[in-house]
């Protein structure tokens, strides 16, 4: 099976659905003729024209809500923001508009658009450009949120996303896009509200989505090597819809949950997992349910500053150890 | 830049279709009081802006353009719903929170669809409806259809960044659309000279977004029809965007919880002697369509048929409970539900 990074699993998403329906469509800043800012459109100008391949201008609200138009009349736009802290000044159309117009029109519309782009803690960007925006859309009823953590769910959410007729947040990873796996050449789709056991375990279910399943795989990892603890590590691959019953069954197992997000502690996507854990599966907990979170402050630029607010490996094995009573 | 043409169609109406404007414009004021009433009546809940003194706008340029083309409009919704064809039941039906209404009782009064008579609703956001006309005519450059977009926002959308931006991307892709402000002067109670530092909108976008911008008579139905002809025309021939500045008034308040302390009583009076539906009435005189007895048939057979409206919606059933659970996804999922 060929072995290929993410950015190249996201491109063949896109260029597989734009070959097999003319009403897709990609647009953002630079996606064009500068082949995108972190290359994940390369080659695709070439390939599909200035037509279907549009570099906009620096112009989020514009350009998310020309999707939104395009969508209503059945096309299928990919809108690829630079990063999603720039998907705040086009925050109305993303909330307000896309998810809203099927309701608003009693059914009578579809929006079927992709925004996709990167979201997290940036590579020492500062406050503004380092919003990891999960909670945020995740809160909001009508819309779909994705968050892959390897190549090949990068490419089989893609293109369920494109296909889907509800508007979908696509989140990807500035530091992933290098990452290599395997990546069949044979069509597949991944269904959403499926989450997928990344790591079997029996001593802690550990939930993570996007890059924080890597920061998880590792803390597991570690653990075990360490101190022989056998850690589930749970990727939820999709936010809305959620796969509770994936936790809940692996909680019901080990008797102990985790969270690990890079967004903030307060009404998190977390909070979230840990109100339905506690309601659901209190019986069958052994500890409450641990949250591992970005500290809640303004994202820093100095480096040491940045690792200390964004949950490494050393935290997560701590919240591991923690929720498990583990004493050593 | 390209220069745009005079309204020069030749196509005058027909003596059908102005006896049908006419009576699209009866309608939508009969339809308007009748909303007040109901309003009152406590029938209609939220916000309820009404279109009454603006019904020539509407008519007129919902005239002069094709069923395939786009509508798109704001929150002052009712009169474009009524010149695009819709039945004005489902509209009551709406308006009093029914599961008969257009949009089932989740969208109200600012929030008016119909698909397929390609109307795109009814936006409540002050400007932010205008990117999704550029979408509109996005669609249509890019699959080479013979269509417009006819988009229509009031003078107090000028100013949000969503119309600049909007613009921009329609000039710059040279897009179907017809962005037609319906400057009634005032954004709820803010005159246009005390929220714009250019108060003649026409002026506003052809240098800054090469959309040229021409102004016309809101008041005046036919006038309305040929500006709004021109400017489908122009927009067909793949000539980019058109603007339309389109001055006319509202008799209401803004909404119907306004007290209007900011204008006279003279003032809008001095506006209804140029009543859009008494200057087309003249002209149907005129050209002998019209006359006294037949004027008061019409108006009596439309209000039957607006009260026949209203009293079927008010008692149609209220929505189910479980309804809040439809139209949100396209397959609806948990864990809330």
């Amino acid at each position: 099976m060929p072995v290929i990074q993410m950015r190249e699993a996201l491109n063949q998403a896109m260029c597989e659905e734009m070959e097999r329906d003319p009403d897709v469509f990609l647009m953002g800043e630079e996606v064009a003729e500068y082949d995108g800012a972190y290359k994940v459109s390369q080659g695709m100008l070439a390939r599909f024209g200035p037509m279907r391949v549009v570099d906009s201008p620096i112009s989020e609200c514009g350009f998310a809500g020309l999707g939104v138009g395009a969508a209503m009349v059945g096309m299928r736009p990919i809108i690829e923001f630079m990063t999603f802290s720039f998907s705040l000044v086009a925050f109305d159309q993303v909330v307000n508009n896309a998810p809203k117009v099927r309701h608003m029109s009693g059914g009578q519309l579809n929006v079927p658009i992709v925004f996709r782009g990167i979201s997290g803690p940036g590579q020492q960007l500062g406050a503004t450009h380092s919003w990891t925006v999960d909670a945020l859309y995740t809160h909001v009823p009508g819309l779909k949120v994705v968050i892959p953590s390897t190549p090949y769910d990068a490419k089989g959410l893609l293109k369920a996303a494109i296909r889907d007729n509800d508007p979908v947040i696509f989140l990807e990873n500035e530091s992933m896009y290098g990452n290599r796996g395997e990546v069949p050449e044979a069509e597949y789709l991944i269904e959403f509200g499926k989450a997928d056991i990344k790591r079997a375990g029996t001593d802690c279910t550990v939930v993570g989505w996007g890059h924080t399943v890597l920061t998880a795989m590792a803390a597991a990892e570690e653990l075990k090597k360490t101190h022989g603890i056998d850690v589930e590590v749970l990727d939820l691959r999709t936010l809305r819809p959620m796969d509770m019953d994936s936790i809940l069954t692996s909680v019901r197992k080990t008797g102990y949950c985790v969270t690990v997000e890079e967004g903030y502690p307060a009404c998190g996507v977390g909070a979230e997992i840990a109100a339905q854990v506690q309601q659901y599966a209190l019986d069958d907990l052994d500890n409450s349910v641990v949250r591992v979170a970005a500290l809640d402050v303004p994202m820093p630029y100095s480096k040491p500053l940045l690792q200390h607010v964004v949950p490494g490996v050393q935290r997560v094995m701590d919240a591991i150890k923690h929720a498990i009573y583990f004493q050593g | 830049m390209t220069t745009v043409a005079e309204p020069a169609i030749k196509a005058e109406p027909t003596d059908a279709e102005l006896m049908q404007w006419y009576r699209q414009m009866v309608l939508i004021r009969q339809f308007e009081l009748r909303c007040a009433q109901s309003y009152q009546q406590q029938k209609v809940g939220g916000f309820c802006h009404l279109y009454v003194g603006q019904e020539a706008v509407a008519v007129g340029s919902i005239g002069a353009i094709r069923k395939e083309d786009y509508v798109i409009t704001a929150y002052r919704d009712h009169g474009h719903a009524i010149a695009r064809g819709m039945d004005i039941h489902p509209l009551f039906a709406e308006l009093y929170g029914k599961r008969t209404g257009c949009s089932h009782g989740k969208g109200g009064s600012m929030h008016f669809f119909d698909a397929e008579k390609n109307f795109f609703g009814g936006h409540a956001i002050v400007g932010a409806h205008i990117p999704l006309a550029v979408g509109l005519g996005w669609a249509i450059k890019y699959r080479k259809q013979d269509r417009v977009a006819l988009c229509y926002f009031g003078d107090g959308a000028i100013n949000q960044g969503s119309f600049h931006e909007a613009l921009n991307l329609a000039g710059l892709f040279k897009l179907p659309c017809i962005f037609l402000v319906e400057n009634n002067e005032y954004g709820m109670g803010t005159h246009v000279r005390r929220a714009s530092a250019v108060t003649e909108l026409k002026l506003r976008t052809a240098d800054a977004y090469g959309i040229p911008g021409k102004d016309v008579d809101g008041m005046d139905t036919l006038a309305m029809y040929k500006m709004v002809r021109s400017a489908a025309e122009y927009c067909r021939q793949g000539n980019g965007s058109i603007f339309l500045e389109v001055k006319t008034y509202r008799y209401r308040g803004h909404s119907m919880s306004d007290p209007q302390k900011y204008r006279s009583r003279e003032e809008v009076a001095e506006y209804q002697k140029h009543d859009p539906i008494g200057r087309l009435e003249k002209v149907l005189h005129e050209r002998r369509l019209l006359d006294d007895a037949k004027t008061s048939a019409i108006a009596d057979e439309i209000h039957r048929m607006v009260e026949a409206a209203h009293e079927k919606a008010d008692a149609d059933p209220m929505p189910d409970n479980d309804d809040v659970w439809t139209d949100i996804y396209a397959q609806p999922f948990g864990p809330y539900r």
